[in-house]
């Protein structure tokens, strides 16, 4: 299988989970303004958040930036949106994408809305970052809930599926003066995914002088002539592995569609207006076996 | 009162005066406008409550914040969004604070210090607390204050706040505007505490009754608590009670309230009161007060013609300002 970006034998090869650390803490020392809470993300002798993200972290930067909440969704996402309204740039945490629904008016209500309500005056620039995907944990703690905040007006989503573009791209979600949702995927933080995830080897060459990837463009995994496949997350790597062995009979064009806005001008609905076949896959839930 | 009175120059009793009757009047005018049909919307409105949002901002620096509620007119003319810009906005005019954009229940203008007001209720208790995270990151000495209803202090965004301020010691006050009803509900309906001021036992923080009716009261209560604050001591949970005068929004009929309630409390009204502390403390007549009264009706009807003249949001400008 062609899994991810195959950099040179010599190359640096991070995991998404290196490369996110790499991003917070290049951002972090950039500007004195990005500043973390959640929860358990920074206590000695913690997890450093729930998928170890922010592990080293503390030792560099301290206990000021990096805020431990009390178990409290509402006040992590609503002290972010304050925060940001007063210029700081959070990156907030959420130990599990299902927890957002806890905060749910702070993010759709406030963030979402402040500037607009506010007659442009007023900025969010926060990042929340979330984890999805359906594992061994039950059904609370397995949700993809991103397509929910495509429908949210004011928020930006952000799909990321690689290390080099998750490096990039959460570096962009910090500057970016909007609120942005960055939903990473459980099974793929690791060097080698999980077994659930297929065992693929997740590293991929990420440079280590800072770079930005900008939010809003789908990268072409695969081209073809088709049908355009637009996927995220572990899907993506579902997907390819499907083209793969369906290679002889069918051309795919994979995008791994980082912000999930379909209806926007851009390499996804070029690709669709082309090939006139799309075909969209990613981890949600299903209703029922007849949906 | 009186000793408190008794503590203040002439001139900020005379200041406090006016703001409470220029929110009085805005109201008033605001009220007749929009039965005329010339204020779009709805309108919850802050009459009988002045003295709350007038003596909290009254001792707030213009770089201190606020964040306020669905009832926001009295807070954004008490922390100094202009009469003009404030009309402008029930207008929907694009001079308005926001633009237009955001009309009666969103009132703010960061050049003030005050967020666009939230109009869900609770919505402020969590986002104050990172108003006050930015302050403290910052080593700045600035407030930020959260002014709320007593039905925001159901609601768990409340109890997250102000715990995520007390163990962070966040330089935050909040401000509980216990008007007795939230909407129609009376609060010993949904209470069993009688007192708001009671749950900050709960965060380990001070908490205080105050007599929301009583301008230099609140305005007492505040200053000790936004001095505690800006010290870095931490939170206070400052509860004025209050009464509005009128219903909950513009088409409350008020019936699930008893006339002589309503009689007891416009006794107490805090702008006959304070004009009676000015009459006998500080030896300001009744001809000092008729011209203050004069002047800020003409403050009114300036902001008034203002808003009338000024053009209507752009519809081109309808989708603008929803992403930066």
């Amino acid at each position: 299988m062609s899994m991810p970006d195959p950099g040179p034998p010599s190359a640096r090869r991070l995991t998404i989970g290196e490369a996110l650390r790499e991003a917070i803490a290049e951002e972090m020392r950039r500007d004195a303004s990005v500043f973390l809470i959640g929860e358990d993300i920074g206590i000695a002798g913690g997890f450093g958040g729930a998928f170890g993200v922010y592990l080293g972290l503390p030792e560099e930067f301290g206990h000021d930036r990096i805020v431990d909440t009390p178990i409290s969704e509402k006040v992590i996402a609503g002290a972010a949106v304050g925060a940001a309204a007063l210029g700081m740039r959070p990156i907030a945490d959420m130990q599990y994408s299902d927890f957002l629904f806890e905060c749910m008016d702070e993010l759709v209500n406030q963030a979402a809305k402040l500037r607009y309500m506010s007659g442009g005056k007023v900025s969010v620039p926060l990042v929340m970052r979330a984890p999805v995907g359906a594992t061994n944990r039950g059904a609370q703690h397995g949700q993809s809930p991103e397509s929910y905040f495509v429908h949210v007006p004011g928020l930006k989503v952000v799909c990321v599926s690689d290390a080099y573009n998750a490096k990039g791209l959460l570096k962009s979600a910090v500057r970016d003066d909007n609120p942005v949702l960055f939903f990473e995927h459980k099974l793929l933080y690791g060097s080698k995914g999980r077994e659930q995830a297929g065992g693929l080897d997740l590293t991929a060459e990420v440079p280590e002088e800072a770079y930005l990837v900008p939010i809003g463009r789908a990268v072409v995994k695969r081209p073809g002539q088709d049908v355009t496949v637009v996927a995220t997350h572990l899907a993506l790597y579902r997907t390819l592995a499907a083209a793969e062995e369906l290679g002889p009979l069918l051309g795919a064009s994979t995008s791994s569609f980082r912000i999930t806005l379909l209806m926007e001008e851009g390499p996804v609905r070029e690709a669709v207006r082309r090939l006139h076949r799309a075909l969209v896959t990613e981890g949600e839930e299903t209703r029922s076996p007849a949906d | 009162m009186a000793v408190v009175a008794a503590q203040l120059e002439t001139g900020t009793l005379v200041d406090l005066y006016r703001s409470m009757l220029l929110i009085r009047r805005f109201e008033e005018t605001v009220y007749y406008l929009f039965l005329e049909g010339e204020i779009p919307g709805t309108l919850h409105q802050y009459q009988g409550q002045e003295a709350v949002a007038v003596g909290i901002c009254d001792v707030l620096r213009p770089t201190d914040w606020i964040t306020s509620t669905h009832r926001p007119h009295g807070h954004a003319l008490a922390k100094g969004v202009t009469p003009r810009a404030a009309m402008a906005e029930l207008y929907g005019k694009a001079t308005g604070c926001c633009a237009g954009k955001g009309g009666s229940m969103h009132l703010g203008d960061p050049a003030v210090g005050m967020l666009p007001a939230i109009a869900i209720v609770g919505g402020g208790n969590t986002v104050v607390t990172g108003i006050g995270l930015a302050f403290q990151l910052r080593r700045s000495d600035q407030v930020a204050v959260c002014f709320f209803g007593d039905g925001a202090s159901n609601e768990g965004a409340f109890h997250e706040g102000m715990n995520f301020a007390a163990v962070r010691k966040l330089p935050v006050v909040f401000v509980c505007e216990n008007n007795l009803y939230g909407a129609s509900t009376p609060f010993h309906r949904v209470s069993a505490l009688v007192d708001v001021a009671d749950r900050a036992a709960a965060y380990g923080i001070p908490g205080h009754v105050v007599d929301g009716m009583d301008v230099l009261a609140v305005r007492e209560a505040g200053a000790a608590a936004v001095a505690a604050a800006r010290a870095g001591e931490g939170p206070t949970l400052l509860e004025c009670k209050t009464y509005r005068f009128v219903g909950h929004s513009r088409s409350d009929a008020r019936g699930y309230r008893d006339s002589d309630e309503e009689a007891a409390w416009k006794e107490r009204d805090p702008i006959p009161q304070l004009r009676a502390v000015l009459a006998e403390r500080a030896a300001v007549g009744q001809d000092e007060v008729t011209v203050i009264e004069r002047e800020v009706e003409a403050v009114i009807d300036d902001a008034v013609e203002f808003a009338r003249a000024s053009p209507d949001a752009d519809p081109n400008e309808a989708l603008t300002d929803v992403y930066a």
